[in-house]
C-alpha cells in the first residue's frame, strides 16, 4: 500500500548533488511530489525535504540507494505522524476581488491568511499551513479569479529528539575506516 | 613515500595530474589523446619512463583495459580520454565497472570553464552524463584543486564496495599554476565505505549455520574484492557446506574441492540452481541475488532462513529479504565467524549435490565436451583449453554464448583468474579486458574468449595489442550466429532469426593486418594442435575456431522460472 513519505536528506555542499540524489527517484520511476533544499542548523551542512507517496519496501530501498550517494550524511523517511511540516504558498487575486470587501476580508482571515501586497490590479496573499489548508484557501478564493498561485513544497520538522550535531560526530566516528586493498 | 622532485614546487595543473597519478602509484594507464586533454599529454611526455601509457584505440577501450587490469591485480584501473566524444565514449565502461564493483578513476578533458555551458566544440556535460552510473564524480576547474580531487577519487574508488569515479578537469585548470602538494585521502565524513561487523550479527548467523541441517554458501565477487578466499574455505571445510559460485565469483573457491558444487545462474551448473530450493540455510557471501541468479524471486529458496554477508547497506533485503544481515567486510566477518561454528558434517546433504552432478554430466557435459557431431561444439574447446592449462590461465571473456560456455568449462585455478562481464553484460569488453590483464600481469597467461560478434564490437583494440606488443592469446569461437540471441529466438520466437545471423569477415587476414599471427580451424582433428600452438605462442595469437552455428547452452533457467524449473535440454 502506498503512504506519503517526507525524506529528509542531510548532505555536504556539492554541485550536482542534488541530481544525484533525484536521479535515484527518475530510475525508478517515482514521481517527486515536492522538493526543498537549504542550508541546515549546521553550517556547509544542506537539507533537502522530499515528499513522494510509495509503498514502505520502497522507501526504504529509496532510502538505502540514497545513503549510498558519497556526500550524503544520512537520509531519513517519516511518515506525516513523525514530522511537525509546512508550506508557504503565494496567491495572486485581481484587485476585483476588494469589490466584495467584507468577503474577501472574511475569507482571509478565517482561512488564517494574510495579505502580502495590495496593488491597483492585484492582491497577492499569503498562507502557511499544511496542504489541505493551502488547497482550502486556493478553492474559497477561486470565485475570485486566481492570476497565480504558487507554493513552496513541504518543509519539515521532525519529532524525535537527536540533534544534527549529536547525529554528526557518530558520522565521523563511522566514516574511518582503513582502506583495504586486495593488492597480490 | 612522495619522492619526485617537483614535491612543494610550483606546477601547471597537468603535471599535478601526473604526480598525484605517481603519487597513488599508479603504474600503467590507459587512454586516447584528444584537444581538452592535451596540456596532460604534454606533462606526460616527460613522465613517460615513470607511467606507461597504453594508447587504445576507441576509449571504450581503454575503459574495458583498465576493468581487466584492476580485476587480476586488485589496483585501481586508470583511464584518461578527452572531452565530447571521448568521454562519451567511457560511459559503457564505466556502467559495466559501476555494476561489477571494479573500481576505476576516470580522468577527462574540458573545454575551458569560461566556455562551460555555451555548446563548445567538444563540450559535453560528462559529469551529468556519467552521474547515475559512477559512484562519485566532480568537476574541477582551478589547478590547486586538481590533486585533492584525485585523492579522493582513488579513495573513493578502492574503498568498500569498489567503483568507478570521474574527475573531469577544465582546460585552463590544467594551464594554471598550483603549488604541488600531495595529501592522501584517508576518510570522508560522509561516506562510510565498510561497516564495522558486528559481534551480535555474527553469533546470530552462528546460531543459524549451527542449527541448520542443509546450509548452502554461496559466493560472490565480494569475496574476491575482500580477498576472504581462505576465510571461505576454512569456514565451508569447517561446517561442511557446499559451497556454489555466482559468476563473477568464479574463482574464490577452489574449484576441484570436494565442497565445490559448481556455479549459479540462468545457465550454471544443475545441482547449485535446483537445490537452492531444498536448503533450510543460504548463506549468501558478497553477492546481491542478481536476477540471473533468482529466476524468479517470488520461488526462490522460500523453505530457507537467509543470512547475507554484505559490504554494501544497501544490498540487502533490495532483492531477498535476510533473516540476519551481516554487515561488513567479508574477510573480516568470515574470521569473527569461524570459532562461532561448529565443526559438522553434511554427508547425505552434499550428497544430494554429487547426485546432481551426475545427472548433468550425463545429460549435458558428456556429449558437450565429447559430441558426435559433424562441427565442433564450444564446449569441447574450452573443455580441451582447460584441460591445456590446467585452470593455470588467466581468461577473460566477452559476452554471450560463449561465455556462459566458458564459465561452465573453464575453472580456473587462482583466485581473479576468471575476468568477465557480469551484470551489465558489456558486448565488446573481451578483447580490451585481457589486453588490461595482460598488462598487469605480463608474465601470466591471458586468454580471450571471445564470439565472433563481440569480438567486432572492439575488434580494433587489435591496434593496441599490435602497438604495444601485448601477447594476448585470442580463441574466437565463431558460430556465425549472434547465438544467445538466436538461442531465445529459437526457444522463445518461434525460430524467427531476426538479425542475428552475421556475415564475418575473414578474421585471420585482419590479425595479419596488425602483424598478429593466427590460425583458423573448422575440423576436429585440427583442434588440440591449433590450441597447443595458441598456448605455447610467445606473442599474441587469434585462434579462430569454427563452430556448429545453432547450438543452445544448457541447462537454461528460462526468463519467470524458478531456480528449481531449471531444465536440462
Amino acid at each position: 500500500m502506498d503512504n506519503t513519505y517526507t525524506l529528509s536528506v542531510f548532505t555536504e555542499d556539492k554541485i550536482g548533488l542534488l541530481n544525484r540524489v533525484t536521479i535515484i527517484f527518475t530510475r525508478r520511476h517515482i514521481n517527486i511530489e515536492s522538493i526543498t533544499a537549504s542550508e541546515s542548523e549546521v553550517k556547509g551542512i544542506y537539507r533537502y525535504t522530499i515528499v513522494i507517496t510509495v509503498s514502505q519496501e520502497q522507501v526504504e530501498k529509496l532510502v538505502g540507494q540514497i545513503e549510498k550517494q558519497v556526500e550524503v550524511l544520512k537520509a531519513f523517511y517519516h511518515i506525516n505522524n513523525d514530522i511537525l511540516s509546512r508550506e508557504i504558498a503565494l496567491y495572486k487575486v485581481s484587485a476585483e476581488a476588494l469589490k466584495e470587501n467584507e468577503l474577501f476580508t472574511r475569507i482571509v482571515n478565517e482561512n488564517h491568511a494574510k495579505i502580502l501586497s495590495i496593488a491597483p490590479e492585484y492582491i497577492v496573499i499569503e498562507k502557511t499551513g499544511d496542504e489541505r489548508e493551502i488547497l482550502h484557501l486556493f478553492n474559497d478564493l477561486e470565485k475570485f479569479g486566481i492570476l497565480e498561485f504558487v507554493r513552496s513544497g513541504r518543509v519539515a520538522i521532525t519529532k524525535p529528539m537527536k540533534t544534527l550535531n549529536t547525529f554528526l560526530k557518530e558520522v565521523e566516528n563511522n566514516s574511518k575506516t582503513v582502506i583495504k586493498h586486495f593488492s597480490k | 613515500m612522495n619522492t619526485h622532485k617537483k614535491y612543494n614546487t610550483e606546477v601547471t595543473g597537468a603535471e599535478a595530474v601526473i604526480l598525484a597519478l605517481l603519487d597513488e602509484q599508479v603504474t600503467d594507464i590507459f587512454g586516447y589523446p584528444g584537444g581538452a586533454i592535451m596540456p596532460v599529454y604534454d606533462a606526460l611526455y616527460d613522465y613517460m619512463d615513470q607511467l606507461n601509457h597504453y594508447l587504445v584505440r576507441h576509449e571504450q577501450g581503454a575503459t574495458h583495459a583498465a576493468q581487466g587490469y584492476s580485476r587480476v591485480s586488485g589496483k585501481t584501473g586508470v583511464v584518461l580520454a578527452t572531452s565530447g566524444p571521448g568521454a562519451t565514449n567511457l560511459i559503457t565502461g564505466i556502467a559495466d565497472a559501476q555494476i561489477d564493483s571494479t573500481p576505476m578513476v576516470c580522468i577527462t578533458g574540458q573545454v575551458h570553464s569560461h566556455l562551460l555551458g555555451t555548446d563548445a566544440f567538444q563540450e559535453t556535460d560528462v559529469v551529468g552524463i556519467s552521474m547515475p552510473v559512477t559512484k562519485w564524480n566532480i568537476q574541477v576547474t582551478k589547478a590547486e584543486d586538481i590533486a585533492p580531487a584525485l585523492a579522493k577519487a582513488f579513495y573513493i574508488a578502492c574503498s568498500g564496495r569498489p567503483g568507478p569515479v570521474l574527475v573531469d578537469i577544465t582546460k585552463d585548470a590544467q594551464f594554471g599554476k598550483t603549488a604541488y602538494k600531495y595529501q592522501k585521502c584517508e576518510s570522508i565524513r560522509s561516506y562510510f565505505p565498510c561497516p564495522k561487523v558486528k559481534d551480535d550479527d555474527i553469533s546470530k548467523a552462528a546460531e543459524l549455520i549451527n542449527n541448520a541441517q542443509r546450509p548452502y554458501i554461496l559466493c560472490g565477487h565480494g569475496v574476491l574484492l575482500s580477498g576472504a578466499e581462505k576465510q571461505l574455505l576454512a569456514f565451508a571445510e569447517k561446517a561442511d557446506i557446499p559451497v556454489a559460485s555466482t559468476l563473477l565469483g568464479l574463482s574464490a573457491f577452489p574449484p576441484k574441492h570436494p565442497l565445490y558444487v559448481g556455479y549459479l545462474g540462468m545457465h550454471g551448473n544443475y545441482g547449485p540452481n535446483l537445490l537452492t530450493n531444498e536448503c533450510d540455510l543460504l548463506i549468501a557471501i558478497g553477492m546481491r541475488f542478481d536476477d540471473r541468479v533468482t529466476g524468479n524471486v517470488n520461488k526462490y529458496a522460500k523453505q530457507a532462513k537467509v543470512i547475507h554477508f554484505e559490504i554494501d547497506p544497501s544490498e540487502v533485503n533490495k532483492i531477498i529479504h535476510a533473516d540476519v544481515a551481516v554487515l561488513g567486510d567479508a574477510k573480516e566477518a568470515l574470521e569473527l565467524l569461524l570459532p562461532k561454528v561448529k565443526t559438522q558434517k553434511h554427508t547425505e546433504w552434499l550428497k544430494r549435490f554429487e547426485d546432481c552432478t551426475k545427472i548433468e554430466f550425463e545429460k549435458v557435459i558428456k556429449d558437450a565436451i565429447d559430441p558426435q557431431t559433424e562441427k565442433l561444439r564450444m564446449a569441447e574447446v574450452i573443455d580441451k583449453f582447460h584441460k591445456l592449462s590446467e585452470g593455470n590461465a588467466i581468461v577473460v571473456t566477452d559476452v554471450g554464448q560463449h561465455q556462459m560456455i566458458t564459465s561452465r568449462y573453464y575453472t580456473p585455478n587462482i583466485p581473479n583468474y576468471f575476468v568477465t562481464s557480469g551484470g551489465l553484460g558489456t558486448m565488446g569488453f573481451g578483447l580490451p579486458a585481457a589486453i588490461g590483464a595482460k598488462v598487469a600481469l605480463p608474465n601470466t597467461q591471458v586468454v580471450a574468449v571471445l564470439g565472433d560478434g563481440g569480438f567486432q564490437m572492439t575488434i580494433q583494440e587489435l591496434g593496441t595489442i599490435m602497438q604495444s606488443d601485448i601477447a594476448v592469446k585470442i580463441i574466437v569461437l565463431n558460430n556465425n550466429f549472434l547465438g544467445m540471441v538466436r538461442q531465445w529466438q529459437q526457444l522463445f520466437f518461434d525460430r524467427r532469426y531476426s538479425f542475428t545471423e552475421m556475415k564475418n569477415p575473414d578474421f585471420i587476414a585482419i590479425g595479419y593486418g596488425y602483424g598478429i599471427k593466427g590460425r583458423k580451424i573448422t575440423e576436429r582433428k585440427d583442434l588440440q594442435a591449433a590450441l597447443e600452438e595458441m598456448y605455447a605462442s610467445k606473442e599474441a595469437y587469434l585462434l579462430e575456431v569454427v563452430v556448429e552455428n545453432e547450438e543452445n547452452v544448457f541447462p537454461m533457467i528460462k526468463t519467470g522460472a524458478s531456480v528449481a524449473e531449471i531444465i536440462l535440454e
